[in-house]
Protein backbone atom coordinates (compact mmCIF):
# COMPACT_ATOMS: atom_id res chain seq x y z
CA UNK A 1 0.00 0.00 0.00
CA UNK A 2 1.22 3.57 -0.77
CA UNK A 3 1.00 6.20 1.61
CA UNK A 4 -0.43 9.13 -0.17
CA UNK A 5 0.79 12.90 0.09
CA UNK A 6 4.48 11.91 0.76
CA UNK A 7 5.70 14.24 -2.70
CA UNK A 8 2.28 15.60 -3.76
CA UNK A 9 0.32 18.07 -1.29
CA UNK A 10 -2.91 17.33 0.55
CA UNK A 11 -5.44 19.81 -1.38
CA UNK A 12 -6.72 20.92 2.23
CA UNK A 13 -3.30 21.87 3.61
CA UNK A 14 -1.15 22.33 0.26
CA UNK A 15 1.33 20.58 1.64
CA UNK A 16 3.03 17.59 2.00
CA UNK A 17 2.99 14.87 5.26
CA UNK A 18 6.47 15.77 6.08
CA UNK A 19 6.45 18.92 6.13
CA UNK A 20 3.36 19.15 7.99
CA UNK A 21 5.32 17.21 10.55
CA UNK A 22 8.99 19.05 10.51
CA UNK A 23 6.91 22.38 11.11
CA UNK A 24 4.83 21.15 13.98
CA UNK A 25 8.27 19.31 15.24
CA UNK A 26 9.64 22.53 15.43
CA UNK A 27 6.63 24.11 16.70
CA UNK A 28 7.65 21.68 20.01
CA UNK A 29 11.43 22.63 19.51
CA UNK A 30 10.00 26.39 19.83
CA UNK A 31 8.82 25.60 22.80
CA UNK A 32 11.58 23.61 24.62
CA UNK A 33 13.85 26.01 23.62
CA UNK A 34 11.10 28.93 24.96
CA UNK A 35 11.33 27.24 28.16
CA UNK A 36 15.02 27.58 28.47
CA UNK A 37 15.35 30.75 27.29
CA UNK A 38 12.29 31.94 30.17
CA UNK A 39 14.36 30.17 32.82
CA UNK A 40 18.04 32.27 31.45
CA UNK A 41 15.57 35.61 31.75
CA UNK A 42 13.98 34.53 35.51
CA UNK A 43 18.02 33.75 36.50
CA UNK A 44 19.46 37.04 35.16
CA UNK A 45 16.91 39.60 35.96
CA UNK A 46 16.85 37.63 39.74
CA UNK A 47 20.32 37.83 39.35
CA UNK A 48 22.18 40.48 42.62
CA UNK A 49 23.80 43.38 41.02
CA UNK A 50 27.34 42.66 39.53
CA UNK A 51 27.04 39.02 40.09
CA UNK A 52 25.95 37.77 36.79
CA UNK A 53 28.95 36.86 34.32
CA UNK A 54 30.40 39.05 31.62
CA UNK A 55 33.35 38.28 29.16
CA UNK A 56 33.04 34.84 30.51
CA UNK A 57 33.13 33.22 26.79
CA UNK A 58 35.93 33.09 24.23
CA UNK A 59 34.46 35.56 21.74
CA UNK A 60 36.46 34.61 18.90
CA UNK A 61 35.56 31.04 18.97
CA UNK A 62 31.97 32.23 19.44
CA UNK A 63 32.50 34.32 16.22
CA UNK A 64 33.86 31.51 14.35
CA UNK A 65 30.80 28.95 15.42
CA UNK A 66 28.52 32.20 14.34
CA UNK A 67 30.25 32.20 10.80
CA UNK A 68 30.32 28.72 10.26
CA UNK A 69 26.60 28.02 11.22
CA UNK A 70 25.43 31.28 8.90
CA UNK A 71 27.75 29.48 6.08
CA UNK A 72 25.99 25.91 6.40
CA UNK A 73 22.59 27.35 6.56
CA UNK A 74 23.25 28.62 3.16
CA UNK A 75 24.98 25.80 2.15
CA UNK A 76 21.73 23.48 3.26
CA UNK A 77 19.79 25.59 1.42
CA UNK A 78 21.75 25.61 -2.38
CA UNK A 79 21.80 21.84 -1.51
CA UNK A 80 18.24 21.73 -1.86
CA UNK A 81 17.96 24.08 -5.09
CA UNK A 82 20.50 21.77 -6.58
CA UNK A 83 18.14 18.47 -5.89
CA UNK A 84 15.18 21.17 -7.29
CA UNK A 85 17.01 22.13 -10.98
CA UNK A 86 18.52 18.25 -11.12
CA UNK A 87 22.09 18.98 -10.40
CA UNK A 88 22.67 15.88 -8.30
CA UNK A 89 26.68 16.68 -7.86
CA UNK A 90 26.49 19.82 -7.04
CA UNK A 91 24.31 18.38 -3.83
CA UNK A 92 26.56 16.41 -3.44
CA UNK A 93 29.44 19.24 -2.59
CA UNK A 94 26.86 21.65 -0.90
CA UNK A 95 26.08 18.72 1.74
CA UNK A 96 29.46 17.92 1.87
CA UNK A 97 30.06 21.60 2.72
CA UNK A 98 26.96 21.37 5.38
CA UNK A 99 28.29 18.04 7.37
CA UNK A 100 32.37 19.87 7.53
CA UNK A 101 30.68 22.74 8.79
CA UNK A 102 28.75 20.75 11.34
CA UNK A 103 31.79 19.10 12.32
CA UNK A 104 33.65 22.20 12.73
CA UNK A 105 31.06 23.70 14.58
CA UNK A 106 30.99 20.79 17.15
CA UNK A 107 34.75 20.62 17.38
CA UNK A 108 34.62 24.38 18.28
CA UNK A 109 32.33 23.55 20.55
CA UNK A 110 34.42 20.56 22.21
CA UNK A 111 37.52 23.07 22.87
CA UNK A 112 35.18 25.76 24.47
CA UNK A 113 33.87 23.56 26.95
CA UNK A 114 37.03 21.87 27.86
CA UNK A 115 38.41 25.76 27.90
CA UNK A 116 35.74 25.70 30.89
CA UNK A 117 35.68 22.22 32.22
CA UNK A 118 39.98 22.98 32.69
CA UNK A 119 38.91 26.65 34.30
CA UNK A 120 39.35 26.24 38.17
CA UNK A 121 38.60 28.65 41.28
CA UNK A 122 40.26 27.78 44.27
CA UNK A 123 39.19 29.29 47.56
CA UNK A 124 42.32 29.02 50.00
CA UNK A 125 42.66 29.08 54.00
CA UNK A 126 43.71 32.76 53.68
CA UNK A 127 40.57 34.02 51.70
CA UNK A 128 41.78 34.53 48.76
CA UNK A 129 40.36 33.04 45.67
CA UNK A 130 42.89 32.12 42.76
CA UNK A 131 41.43 31.70 39.52
CA UNK A 132 43.08 30.47 36.30
CA UNK A 133 43.52 27.13 34.32
CA UNK A 134 44.61 24.18 35.66
CA UNK A 135 48.27 23.11 34.69
CA UNK A 136 48.65 20.10 37.52
CA UNK A 137 46.67 18.67 39.28
CA UNK A 138 48.43 15.24 40.11
CA UNK A 139 47.13 13.92 43.61
CA UNK A 140 50.46 12.64 43.83
CA UNK A 141 51.52 15.48 44.67
CA UNK A 142 50.88 17.87 47.30
CA UNK A 143 49.99 20.68 45.44
CA UNK A 144 48.19 22.14 42.32
CA UNK A 145 49.51 24.60 39.40
CA UNK A 146 47.34 27.30 37.85
CA UNK A 147 48.24 29.89 35.44
CA UNK A 148 45.87 32.65 36.62
CA UNK A 149 45.71 35.23 39.25
CA UNK A 150 44.60 36.19 42.60
CA UNK A 151 41.35 37.96 44.12
CA UNK A 152 40.40 38.94 47.18
CA UNK A 153 36.98 39.22 46.59
CA UNK A 154 34.40 36.67 43.85
CA UNK A 155 33.12 40.14 42.75
CA UNK A 156 36.12 40.54 40.35
CA UNK A 157 35.88 37.71 38.80
CA UNK A 158 32.45 38.46 37.33
CA UNK A 159 32.66 41.59 34.78
CA UNK A 160 36.12 40.72 32.92
CA UNK A 161 34.94 42.56 30.34
CA UNK A 162 35.19 45.69 32.58
CA UNK A 163 38.48 44.02 33.28
CA UNK A 164 41.74 45.04 30.40
CA UNK A 165 44.78 42.58 30.43
CA UNK A 166 44.58 40.68 33.15
CA UNK A 167 47.69 39.37 34.59
CA UNK A 168 48.05 35.80 34.48
CA UNK A 169 51.10 34.30 36.25
CA UNK A 170 52.08 30.24 37.25
CA UNK A 171 50.41 30.01 40.70
CA UNK A 172 52.04 26.53 42.52
CA UNK A 173 49.10 26.12 46.01
CA UNK A 174 49.75 23.75 48.75
CA UNK A 175 46.79 21.17 48.70
CA UNK A 176 46.77 22.20 52.53
CA UNK A 177 45.85 25.80 52.01
CA UNK A 178 42.96 25.21 49.51
CA UNK A 179 39.49 25.35 51.09
CA UNK A 180 37.88 24.54 47.88
CA UNK A 181 38.59 23.86 44.43
CA UNK A 182 35.69 24.03 41.84
CA UNK A 183 35.90 23.67 37.94
CA UNK A 184 33.77 26.42 35.73
CA UNK A 185 31.35 23.06 34.97
CA UNK A 186 27.38 23.27 35.16
CA UNK A 187 27.84 22.66 38.88
CA UNK A 188 29.70 26.16 39.21
CA UNK A 189 26.80 28.66 39.15
CA UNK A 190 23.46 29.63 37.65
CA UNK A 191 25.31 31.22 34.22
CA UNK A 192 27.68 27.92 33.78
CA UNK A 193 24.42 25.71 34.32
CA UNK A 194 22.02 27.90 31.41
CA UNK A 195 25.28 27.77 29.53
CA UNK A 196 26.13 24.00 29.22
CA UNK A 197 22.28 23.00 28.79
CA UNK A 198 21.36 25.55 26.55
CA UNK A 199 24.30 24.84 24.44
CA UNK A 200 24.46 21.06 25.10
CA UNK A 201 20.97 20.86 23.59
CA UNK A 202 22.01 23.35 20.48
CA UNK A 203 25.10 20.90 20.26
CA UNK A 204 22.79 17.48 20.49
CA UNK A 205 20.49 19.40 17.80
CA UNK A 206 23.72 19.96 15.41
CA UNK A 207 24.80 16.44 16.10
CA UNK A 208 21.50 14.90 15.27
CA UNK A 209 21.17 16.93 12.21
CA UNK A 210 24.54 16.14 11.54
CA UNK A 211 23.61 12.48 11.63
CA UNK A 212 20.25 13.24 9.11
CA UNK A 213 22.62 15.56 6.80
CA UNK A 214 25.19 12.39 6.30
CA UNK A 215 22.87 10.00 6.21
CA UNK A 216 21.04 11.70 3.50
CA UNK A 217 24.55 12.04 1.65
CA UNK A 218 25.96 8.97 2.13
CA UNK A 219 23.37 5.62 2.23
CA UNK A 220 19.96 8.10 1.63
CA UNK A 221 20.76 9.50 -1.99
CA UNK A 222 19.63 5.81 -3.54
CA UNK A 223 16.29 7.25 -3.85
CA UNK A 224 17.59 9.92 -5.73
CA UNK A 225 17.70 7.44 -8.52
CA UNK A 226 14.28 5.94 -7.69
CA UNK A 227 12.38 8.76 -6.36
CA UNK A 228 13.82 12.08 -6.82
CA UNK A 229 11.09 14.17 -5.82
CA UNK A 230 10.78 12.41 -3.07
CA UNK A 231 14.28 12.52 -1.81
CA UNK A 232 13.99 16.14 -2.72
CA UNK A 233 11.48 16.55 -0.27
CA UNK A 234 13.46 15.03 2.30
CA UNK A 235 16.26 17.56 1.59
CA UNK A 236 13.62 20.38 1.86
CA UNK A 237 12.52 19.17 5.29
CA UNK A 238 16.02 18.38 6.91
CA UNK A 239 16.86 21.77 5.67
CA UNK A 240 14.38 23.54 7.78
CA UNK A 241 15.41 21.32 10.62
CA UNK A 242 18.98 22.97 10.07
CA UNK A 243 17.93 26.45 9.65
CA UNK A 244 16.09 26.45 13.06
CA UNK A 245 19.33 24.80 14.75
CA UNK A 246 20.60 28.15 13.13
CA UNK A 247 18.22 30.36 14.09
CA UNK A 248 18.66 29.33 17.39
CA UNK A 249 22.44 29.81 17.72
CA UNK A 250 21.36 33.07 16.32
CA UNK A 251 19.62 34.15 19.55
CA UNK A 252 22.31 31.82 21.63
CA UNK A 253 25.07 33.82 20.84
CA UNK A 254 24.57 37.67 21.67
CA UNK A 255 23.25 36.57 25.13
CA UNK A 256 25.41 34.09 26.08
CA UNK A 257 28.35 35.43 24.46
CA UNK A 258 27.76 39.15 24.45
CA UNK A 259 25.25 40.26 27.36
CA UNK B 1 12.29 33.92 -11.72
CA UNK B 2 13.17 31.66 -14.10
CA UNK B 3 11.28 28.24 -14.79
CA UNK B 4 12.31 25.35 -13.04
CA UNK B 5 15.28 23.31 -14.76
CA UNK B 6 13.97 20.20 -14.86
CA UNK B 7 13.31 18.87 -18.62
CA UNK B 8 15.13 16.82 -20.31
CA UNK B 9 17.66 16.06 -16.89
CA UNK B 10 18.03 12.51 -15.63
CA UNK B 11 16.17 12.18 -12.56
CA UNK B 12 15.30 15.67 -12.01
CA UNK B 13 12.59 15.66 -9.75
CA UNK B 14 9.35 15.71 -11.54
CA UNK B 15 7.03 18.37 -11.16
CA UNK B 16 3.36 17.00 -12.34
CA UNK B 17 1.73 16.41 -9.03
CA UNK B 18 3.73 18.30 -6.31
CA UNK B 19 3.80 21.26 -4.87
CA UNK B 20 7.35 21.81 -6.09
CA UNK B 21 6.01 23.68 -9.48
CA UNK B 22 4.99 26.36 -7.53
CA UNK B 23 8.45 27.24 -6.43
CA UNK B 24 10.49 28.04 -9.45
CA UNK B 25 13.98 27.61 -8.95
CA UNK B 26 16.86 29.35 -10.56
CA UNK B 27 20.38 27.96 -9.38
CA UNK B 28 22.19 31.06 -9.97
CA UNK B 29 19.28 33.81 -8.72
CA UNK B 30 19.47 31.28 -5.65
CA UNK B 31 23.04 31.38 -5.42
CA UNK B 32 23.12 35.10 -5.50
CA UNK B 33 20.37 35.73 -2.84
CA UNK B 34 22.04 33.27 -0.59
CA UNK B 35 25.25 35.52 -1.16
CA UNK B 36 23.42 38.85 0.06
CA UNK B 37 21.86 36.97 2.84
CA UNK B 38 25.13 35.59 4.16
CA UNK B 39 26.21 39.10 4.18
CA UNK B 40 23.43 40.67 5.62
CA UNK B 41 24.10 38.24 8.54
CA UNK B 42 27.53 38.64 8.64
CA UNK B 43 27.07 42.45 9.21
CA UNK B 44 24.19 41.55 12.04
CA UNK B 45 27.00 39.61 13.58
CA UNK B 46 29.58 42.21 13.19
CA UNK B 47 27.19 44.87 14.39
CA UNK B 48 26.07 42.80 17.31
CA UNK B 49 29.62 42.82 18.85
CA UNK B 50 30.53 45.93 18.19
CA UNK B 51 26.99 47.15 19.93
CA UNK B 52 27.75 44.27 22.78
CA UNK B 53 31.33 47.15 23.80
CA UNK B 54 29.31 50.56 23.44
CA UNK B 55 29.22 52.24 27.24
CA UNK B 56 25.37 51.90 27.49
CA UNK B 57 23.86 50.34 30.45
CA UNK B 58 22.80 46.61 30.61
CA UNK B 59 19.17 46.79 29.30
CA UNK B 60 19.72 49.33 26.59
CA UNK B 61 22.31 46.87 25.31
CA UNK B 62 20.65 43.69 25.87
CA UNK B 63 17.57 45.92 23.40
CA UNK B 64 20.08 46.92 20.71
CA UNK B 65 21.63 43.36 20.65
CA UNK B 66 18.47 41.52 20.65
CA UNK B 67 16.97 43.80 18.23
CA UNK B 68 19.75 43.29 15.65
CA UNK B 69 19.71 39.49 16.14
CA UNK B 70 15.91 39.64 15.27
CA UNK B 71 16.21 41.09 11.69
CA UNK B 72 18.86 38.28 11.92
CA UNK B 73 16.57 35.54 12.95
CA UNK B 74 14.15 37.29 10.01
CA UNK B 75 16.61 36.94 7.18
CA UNK B 76 17.11 33.18 8.13
CA UNK B 77 13.62 32.65 8.50
CA UNK B 78 11.81 34.35 6.07
CA UNK B 79 14.38 34.00 3.08
CA UNK B 80 16.09 30.14 3.97
CA UNK B 81 13.47 28.92 5.81
CA UNK B 82 10.71 30.54 3.20
CA UNK B 83 8.48 31.79 5.96
CA UNK B 84 7.62 34.77 3.82
CA UNK B 85 5.93 32.76 0.89
CA UNK B 86 4.47 29.73 3.04
CA UNK B 87 1.11 27.89 2.80
CA UNK B 88 -1.36 28.97 5.74
CA UNK B 89 -1.13 25.60 7.23
CA UNK B 90 2.41 26.89 8.53
CA UNK B 91 1.22 30.35 9.42
CA UNK B 92 -1.26 28.79 11.85
CA UNK B 93 1.21 26.16 13.35
CA UNK B 94 3.00 29.11 14.11
CA UNK B 95 0.60 31.31 15.42
CA UNK B 96 0.10 28.56 18.15
CA UNK B 97 3.50 28.21 18.84
CA UNK B 98 4.19 32.59 18.95
CA UNK B 99 0.83 32.57 21.48
CA UNK B 100 2.08 29.55 23.41
CA UNK B 101 5.71 31.21 23.44
CA UNK B 102 4.01 34.70 24.53
CA UNK B 103 2.41 33.83 27.43
CA UNK B 104 5.14 30.98 28.62
CA UNK B 105 7.42 34.47 28.58
CA UNK B 106 4.47 36.25 30.27
CA UNK B 107 4.31 33.64 33.04
CA UNK B 108 7.92 34.76 33.47
CA UNK B 109 7.68 37.84 34.23
CA UNK B 110 4.45 37.55 36.28
CA UNK B 111 6.74 35.24 38.61
CA UNK B 112 9.33 37.65 38.96
CA UNK B 113 6.36 39.77 41.01
CA UNK B 114 4.78 36.88 42.28
CA UNK B 115 6.07 37.37 45.76
CA UNK B 116 3.96 35.22 48.51
CA UNK B 117 1.83 37.72 50.86
CA UNK B 118 0.03 36.81 54.13
CA UNK B 119 2.51 34.16 54.75
CA UNK B 120 3.32 35.57 58.30
CA UNK B 121 0.78 35.32 60.69
CA UNK B 122 1.31 37.53 64.33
Amino acid sequence: MEIPYTVAARPDTGLYNAKVGIWLFLASEVMLFGGLFSAYILLRVGAEPGMWPHGWQNLTLGTINTIVLAISAITTLMAWVACKVGQFGKFKFFHACTLLCALTFLSIKLVEYHEHLNHYEIHLTDGRIADGDMKENDSAQDYVVISGRYVTDETQLYDLRAQKDIPETEIQIPRSQIADMQSYGPWHNDYLALYFTLTGLHALHILGGSIVIGYLWGPGRKMWYKDPERFTNRIEVSGLFWHFVDLVWIFLFPVLYLT
Amino acid sequence: MNEMKTAGQPNAPMTGHSELHEHPVDFNSYLRRCAFILGVVLCAVGFMIWASFLPLGWPEKVAIILAIASVNAFFVAGFLMHLLSEKKMVYTILGFTVSFVIGLFALTIYAMNDFPTHTITR
